[in-house]
């Protein structure tokens, strides 16, 4: 199995797994030279901003063991030089020492499916070099571990440096980084003038040896929205509070020209227990009053215990949100307006609870009627234009009828032990199963609209032929009531 | 069949649509009413409902279209087609089992948010709520038998609600019983044998209703026969729920009568 991606002569090998390194393929090779090498080779396309983004999520995941990791995947470099860099300081007692945190890292990484190479060393290069090129689970450490062999016997290409600039020093005989260390400082300095860290074997090997800082950048985490209400005595119903944290919410969100989309309250406790609710907005919102209805009803959820002097407001999640205004009539906006009656309604009633109807595009009955989120954006869809009734039951109930001929109209039925009898009816609408949808062996549908001689007026169906060969006799139902 | 009048029909929602005073008559369509539905006449009650609020939207739209043209041009924006604003439909789940649910392939474009309750002073909370919201089109809850939560006070909430925020709140009733309430207008529908259909002699045709406002604080009590047609919106210019209503007694003397007595017992 091999990835390709798009070279300027055809498509090249990107990456692959073990078998076929085995078997003989290399990296950057012509895809139809490894064809003509493994004829049994599987090849995909590569996906490198999809690569790059799970990286990135990695990076993230990789917060367990300390608190800066950062994917090591700049734009420009090739792929198989992208890794995670963890700066561990600090963190590697919690999981028994160095080692002990390596060989986790490695079973929680192979747990997700990665084959992981992990080095740790005191700088960023070192440990680059050390997972690349040294055998696995390498350890730097001690007082002298710049000048160590395990680091100086390494090849240039464990700099970190472009391919042209390792050609290069192969050239000039330099197959260790020993032997670069060991060149003076001012001929690399005059022999590569200014230029960019990947270009340049002065800076690296500094990075390497530590002379020149390299910290890690973890990316940053999302700005915090908080308010605090710090009180003087202990108190047990947060309610008069809440008005103000909500304003000061607000106004932070307003000046980050931002709106929340989750917001959770938690009290802190005398007795140092904290207790914490939650509430969600439908769209974003920055509207104190409408935050505070929000938790209007769910106050009495805090525990208060003995009673909490600090309350937090925080809003985890929130969205960019510009103000617009609809038009010079300064008039409320529907979609807004709407918006804070879902949020009102799911506040008190549970988020599911509140559909939105549509019209979909089927002939089936009930799905020609889709129910959606309350605020999906709307499709709109024609509606049918045979008639349909007013009410469905869901799901269809099963009635008794009476008929003259098997294909027939029907004359009599029973539905909840009453009986009716047809004086009218309209049809049939014959609907076929949606192949595409459906089991096989589902059976068509014969819709009559009939009417008794009072006035009720049903939708009811026929459930299949007499001999279609999908089971029994067809079975009636009674699917919708007509106005 | 019921003989029908061909008289101009008494219509109990006259003065509206000839010549509404501006503001005035927003309220006076935009308020609580209730209809009781005789048994097996639910879905007539809905189809009903659905065409007095397709009929007081459009009021309410042809009333803020002329507040807008008399103080300037109208927008650009009321050329192109706006969604159309939803209508909130509650259910009680009792409600939904016995009667089934909305259809929205047979009840038009409008489209509804559905929220199916197990509590009846649930439904009343979410009714409330949603009257607070006046951007939609309608407020319909759908309740069964005479539970204690709707009680004269919770009744007289939501009217005065549906009459400050514009919002008209349609209460439907499955078998119960009407004893005090503060709807402004009370109705009892059940459903009649259809019209004769023109293309076919065997299938039901035009949908035919009996109806009775035997309580109303704006309009005389009476009988009438209605008439719904669901026509498509391009013909002749007719509502897509069109609602045609008839005197069903013939003698118009029986009917004032017979609607004095009335309003005297609900004095």
């Amino acid at each position: 199995m091999a990835l390709v991606d798009e070279g300027p002569q055809g498509p090249v090998i990107h990456a692959m797994n073990r078998a076929a390194r085995l078997a003989g393929v290399t990296l950057g090779a012509r895809l139809t030279d490894m064809r003509a090498l493994v004829p049994g080779l599987r090849v995909d396309h590569a996906d490198r901003a999809g690569d790059r983004a799970a990286l990135r999520q990695l990076a993230l995941w990789a917060r367990r063991w300390c608190p800066w990791t950062a994917a090591d995947a700049p734009e420009d470099s090739p792929a198989e030089s992208h890794g995670l860099v963890l700066d561990t300081t600090g963190s590697d007692h919690l999981f028994g020492g160095e080692p002990a945190m390596l060989a986790e890292m490695e079973g929680a990484l192979s747990a997700l499916g990665f084959t992981a190479r992990l080095a740790l060393a005191s700088t960023w290069g070192a440990a680059w070099a050390l997972a690349r090129y040294a055998p696995p689970r390498s350890l730097l450490r001690g007082v002298d571990w710049a000048n160590s062999p395990m680091l100086m016997q390494l090849p240039p290409a464990a700099l970190r440096l472009e391919a042209e600039t390792v050609l290069l020093l192969n050239r000039l005989g330099l197959r260790q980084i020993k032997a670069i260390a060991d060149l003076p400082r001012l001929s690399l300095a005059r022999r590569f003038p200014r230029h960019d860290p990947a270009r340049n074997p002065l800076i690296r090997l500094d990075q390497l040896t530590g002379h020149l800082p390299e910290p890690v950048c973890p990316p940053e985490a999302p700005p915090l929205f908080r308010a605090d209400a710090r009180l003087p005595e202990p108190i047990f119903d947060p309610t008069n509070h809440l008005p103000e944290l909500c304003q000061d919410l607000c106004d932070q969100l307003a000046r980050a020209g931002r709106g929340a989309r989750r917001l959770s309250l938690t009290v802190y406790r005398t007795d140092g227990e904290t207790s914490r609710i939650e509430a969600a907005c439908a769209s974003a919102s920055r509207e104190a009053r409408h935050l505070a209805f929000l938790f209007r009803d769910r106050l009495e959820k805090i525990k208060p215990g003995y009673g909490f002097d600090l309350i937090s407001l925080e809003a985890p999640l929130t969205e960019a949100m510009t103000i617009r205004q609809p038009d010079l009539a300064g008039e409320t906006e529907t979609t807004l307006e709407l918006a804070h009656l879902v949020d009102r309604l799911a506040a008190r009633f549970g988020s599911k609870a509140l559909t939105r109807l549509e019209p979909a595009q089927s002939h089936i009955p009930e799905r020609a009627e889709a129910s959606r989120p309350a605020l999906a954006p709307v499709a709109p869809q024609p509606l049918p234009a045979t008639e349909r009734p007013q009410r469905l039951l869901t799901p269809a109930e099963e009635v008794v009828v009476l008929y003259a001929v098997p294909e027939g109209p029907p004359a009599q039925f029973q539905w909840r032990r009453r009986t009716y009898r047809i004086a009218r009816y309209q049809g049939p609408e014959r609907i076929a199963p949606e192949w595409w949808h459906d089991r096989p062996g589902t059976r068509l549908r014969d819709y009559y609209k009939v009417e008794d001689a009072a006035g009720h007026r049903f939708w009811i169906y026929r459930e299949g032929l007499h001999d279609d060969g999908r089971g029994a006799d067809p079975r009636w139902f009674l699917h919708g009531v007509f106005a | 069949m019921i003989p029908c009048m061909p008289r101009p029909d008494p219509n109990p929602f006259p003065p509206a649509l000839a010549a509404p005073p501006l503001g005035a008559k927003v309220k006076a369509s935009a308020t609580l009413s209730e209809v009781f539905a005789a048994p097996g006449g639910e879905a007539a009650a809905l189809g009903f409902v659905m065409a007095r609020l397709e009929q007081a939207f459009q009021e309410r739209a042809q009333i803020k279209g002329r507040a807008a043209a008399g103080s300037h041009k109208p927008a650009a924006s009321d050329r192109t087609p706006k969604p159309l604003t939803p209508i909130l439909w509650l259910q009680e789940r009792m409600v939904w089992r016995e009667a089934g649910r909305p259809y929205l392939p047979g009840l038009g474009p409008r489209p509804l948010l559905l929220m199916q309750l197990s509590r009846p002073a649930d439904i009343l909370i979410a009714a409330e709520e949603g009257l607070n919201c006046n951007v939609l089109a309608g407020v319909v809850a759908e309740l069964r038998g005479n539970p204690s939560a709707l009680s004269f006070t919770a009744l007289k909430r939501l009217a005065l609600r549906a009459e400050a925020s514009g919002v008209p709140c349609w209460l439907i009733r499955q078998s119960a019983e009407p004893g005090l309430s503060a709807a402004r207008e009370r109705w009892r529908i059940a459903p009649l044998p259809s019209d004769a259909n023109p293309d076919d002699p065997r299938a039901p045709g035009t949908a035919r209703w009996k109806l009775e406002l035997f309580r109303s604080r704006d309009a005389r009590p009476g009988e009438w026969e209605a008439r719904h047609e669901r026509t498509g919106e391009s013909d002749e210019g007719r509502a897509p729920d069109h609602l045609d209503l008839v005197a069903a007694i013939r003698d118009g003397t029986l009917a004032e009568t017979g609607a004095a007595t009335r309003r005297r017992g609900f004095g």
